[in-house]
């Protein structure tokens, strides 16, 4: 705590540095780990790493494709910023996907013969309030009985899964196929329910739209509404938020209602812009979530907390699964490599936290920096800090 | 209905739900240890999926059981080694770096197993133990004393752990970091050693549990266990960070999964209900979630990772 007196320059360097090259550091120390692991298994990692980044974006098609696949991503990405803004770990992605999925795809089942224009906001609304309604489970039992929400959302996420593998093979189950195994899967859903297709003879749909609106609306909501700076206060510190009036509880609930509404927006969304036009599932959450819940974390955790940076970090993230395949193809190495790094990833990003942490407390007075460390130490640990360089 | 309460069916179902259990408790025993000291290790599932790959590997090649369990034991170990790292050296938030370990786990075990074996070949499992003389009890003896050697292990590990953590020093160090390290480490306990030994012994309990799981099935596949690390996790809450409570909620999900196979097995339910049923446990959990919040206290300094003068 030297740096008070003449060493600021010194000091704002370092935090310059870190800040600025703390997580394009995590993803340098992932990939080299990952090209290790390349060479381990008998592949070159520049061949490999090439094919990665040319099936991601080397072309039009990559490009689009990447960008279907980065959809479901930022929307629980977002959903993600804004639960942990909140400094609620919402861990639940998985099964809101799954709770939205279902709601918008029985909508869909319901109504099929409602007009197009009219439909396809609807099922995406009931998506919605689907995965809304999985995030305010945990979330009102975090705010008014203290659960601790990571337990309660991670077993949520089961309950979700064995709804759906009960609904998809029983209530919604495609009735016309008569094979020997039945797949647990619905019909093809009402062509009302098509998302409308963006660039003809592609299979990009207005979901891209959809995840960059709610990106922007998550923004605005964060940083320009005093709901949003109520949230952010509650997730810096309960306690302090508490004393100045605001309606901590409710808010903690919000933030995990919109929350679930956005990865419950986003299994609307893979429901009804894939290529087969309705809900399947293999009798497990990755069946029909692809990880998402979990890779919407990773994207929204190297997006700083940030929906705007979450947008950008979503559609990497989503290359990374994309070119996953063509390296497979180019050099024979399961696409689980790209999982395994993912885990890396944030590993690395909250672990580099703690140093970002530090050289930030070493500019502020020292009474501050005690007190910040306490507190910043306890409440706002993981997420809220992350994102200084946006913000400024 | 009436063919599920026989003797026999009964006795049959109850000693498979111990079995099943079995996993469930050296996992979420391993959790105790670590969360009594203040970590959430919330990564246990990839650990007990590499651990799991690890034994089924080593079976696989070496054809020895006891070679492969001890080999899940020690990836446990390893990588408990790594997550402490992350969480007590690096202060990591904890609730996040275990999402981490656990895709992590997730992506390796399957690269691995993809890389290495490809098609799952079966592997011996784990042959019954007969317990000289209580084996031989009508019924009680066909439940109980009729498992395979993990069994035994994981349910004897209850009063072991109870034992350290009640009646030792290393036990009271355990606690007196999970509920305040600033004022251990005022008298002298070591609180990052403390941690780093409670997170390595609790992720080998993962490991172990990996191992068993993969050992009792005889097989492996991409993501073999289906989250059974996350419910270990909760399983820790439901019991009250107890080796007992823990106990209990570990045979209720092994017996709950128990009967609804079962049910499945006799017809006594269609495919349909059983996904049903399955969820009960973990509704339970939730229930049981709030419960405990209201009547017991987690470890004070649970997930708080403790710096000096902080």
């Amino acid at each position: 705590m030297t740096s008070r007196s003449g060493l600021w320059l010194h000091v704002d360097w370092r935090r310059f540095l870190v800040s600025w090259f703390a997580l394009p550091a995590a993803a340098l120390a992932a990939l080299l780990i990952g090209a290790g692991m390349l060479l381990v298994l008998g592949a070159n990692p520049l061949t490999g790493y090439r094919a990665l980044l040319e099936g991601a974006f080397g072309s039009f098609d990559s490009l689009v494709n990447t960008a279907i696949k980065a959809v479901p991503l930022v929307l629980v990405g977002v959903g993600i910023c804004i639960a942990f803004r909140a400094n609620v770990l919402n861990i639940g992605g998985e099964g809101q996907l799954v709770i939205g999925g279902l709601a918008s795809t029985a909508t869909a089942l319901a109504l099929p013969d409602v007009p197009r224009p009219l439909l396809v906001p609807l099922v995406l609304l009931a998506g919605a309030v689907g995965g809304a309604i999985w995030g305010a489970i945990p979330g009102s039992l975090k705010a008014y009985f203290n659960v601790n929400e990571i337990l309660s959302t991670i077993m949520l996420n089961i309950v979700a899964v064995q709804i759906m593998n009960y609904l998809l093979s029983g209530p919604l189950v495609d009735k016309s196929f008569s094979g020997f195994s039945l797949i647990p899967q619905t019909k093809r859903l009402s062509p009302n329910t098509d998302l409308p297709v963006l660039v003809g003879g592609t299979h990009l749909h207005a979901g891209v739209i959809v995840a960059v609106l709610a990106a922007v609306a998550a923004y605005v909501l964060l940083w320009r509404t005093g709901f949003g700076f109520r949230l952010r206060a509650v997730g810096l510190s309960r306690e302090a938020s508490g004393y100045a009036g605001m309606p901590v509880k409710r808010t903690i609930t919000l933030a995990l209602t919109l929350s679930g509404a956005m990865a419950g927006l986003a299994g609307a969304v893979l429901v009804f812009g894939s290529a087969s036009h309705r809900m399947v599932t293999d009798g497990t959450a990755t069946g029909f979530t692809g990880s998402a819940g979990f890779n919407g974390i990773v994207a929204a955790l190297f997006g700083g907390l940030n929906p705007l940076w979450t947008m950008v970090s979503g559609f990497v993230f989503a290359g990374l699964l994309v070119g996953g395949n063509a390296m497979q193809i180019a050099v024979q190495v399961p696409t689980a490599l790209i999982v395994a790094l993912n885990g890396l990833l944030v590993v690395f990003v909250v672990s580099i936290e703690y140093v970002r942490r530090r050289s930030r407390l070493h500019q502020e007075s020292p009474r501050e920096a005690a007190g910040a460390g306490s507190e910043a130490e306890r409440v706002g640990a993981g997420p809220s800090p992350s994102t200084e360089r946006i913000e400024e | 209905m009436r063919q599920f309460f026989t003797l026999a069916v009964l006795t049959a179902t109850v000693a498979s739900g111990i079995r099943l259990a079995t996993p469930f408790l050296l996992a979420s025993l391993g959790e105790t240890i670590g969360q009594r000291s203040g970590v959430l290790n919330l990564g246990v599932d990839g650990i007990m999926l590499l651990g799991a790959f690890g034994a089924y590997y080593t079976a696989l090649h070496a054809q020895n059981l006891w070679l492969a369990v001890l080999l899940g034991a020690l990836v446990g170990a390893l990588m408990g080694l790594i997550t402490a790292v992350v969480s007590v050296t690096m202060k990591a938030e904890q609730g996040i770096s275990g999402i981490g370990v656990f895709l992590f786990g997730l992506g390796l075990s399957d690269l691995l197993f993809q890389k290495f074996v490809g098609t799952p070949l079966p592997i011996d499992t784990l042959p019954t133990a007969r317990v000289p003389l209580l084996a031989s009890i009508p019924t009680i003896g066909k439940m109980l004393f009729q498992a395979n050697l993990m069994v035994y292990v994981a349910f004897l590990l209850v009063p072991a752990v109870a034992f350290v953590l009640n009646r030792t020093t290393y036990g009271t160090n355990i606690k007196a970091v999970g509920e305040n390290p600033a004022a251990a480490d005022s008298v002298g306990v070591n609180v990052a050693r403390v941690r780093y030994s409670t997170i390595i012994i609790g992720s080998s309990l993962a490991g172990l549990a990996g191992a068993t799981l993969a050992i009792q099935l005889g097989i492996f596949q991409q993501n073999l266990t289906q989250g059974q690390g996350f419910i270990a996790v909760a399983l820790v809450y439901f019991g009250a960070w107890r080796p007992s409570g823990v106990m209990a909620g570990s045979l209720l999900y092994g017996m709950v999964a128990a009967i609804v196979l079962t049910w499945k097995t006799l017809g006594i339910i269609p495919q349909s209900a059983s996904d049903l049923a399955a969820m009960a446990p973990a509704v339970l959990t939730v229930v049981a979630l709030v419960v405990v919040a209201r009547r017991f206290r987690q470890p004070a300094a649970l997930a708080k990772p403790y710096e000096r003068g902080g």
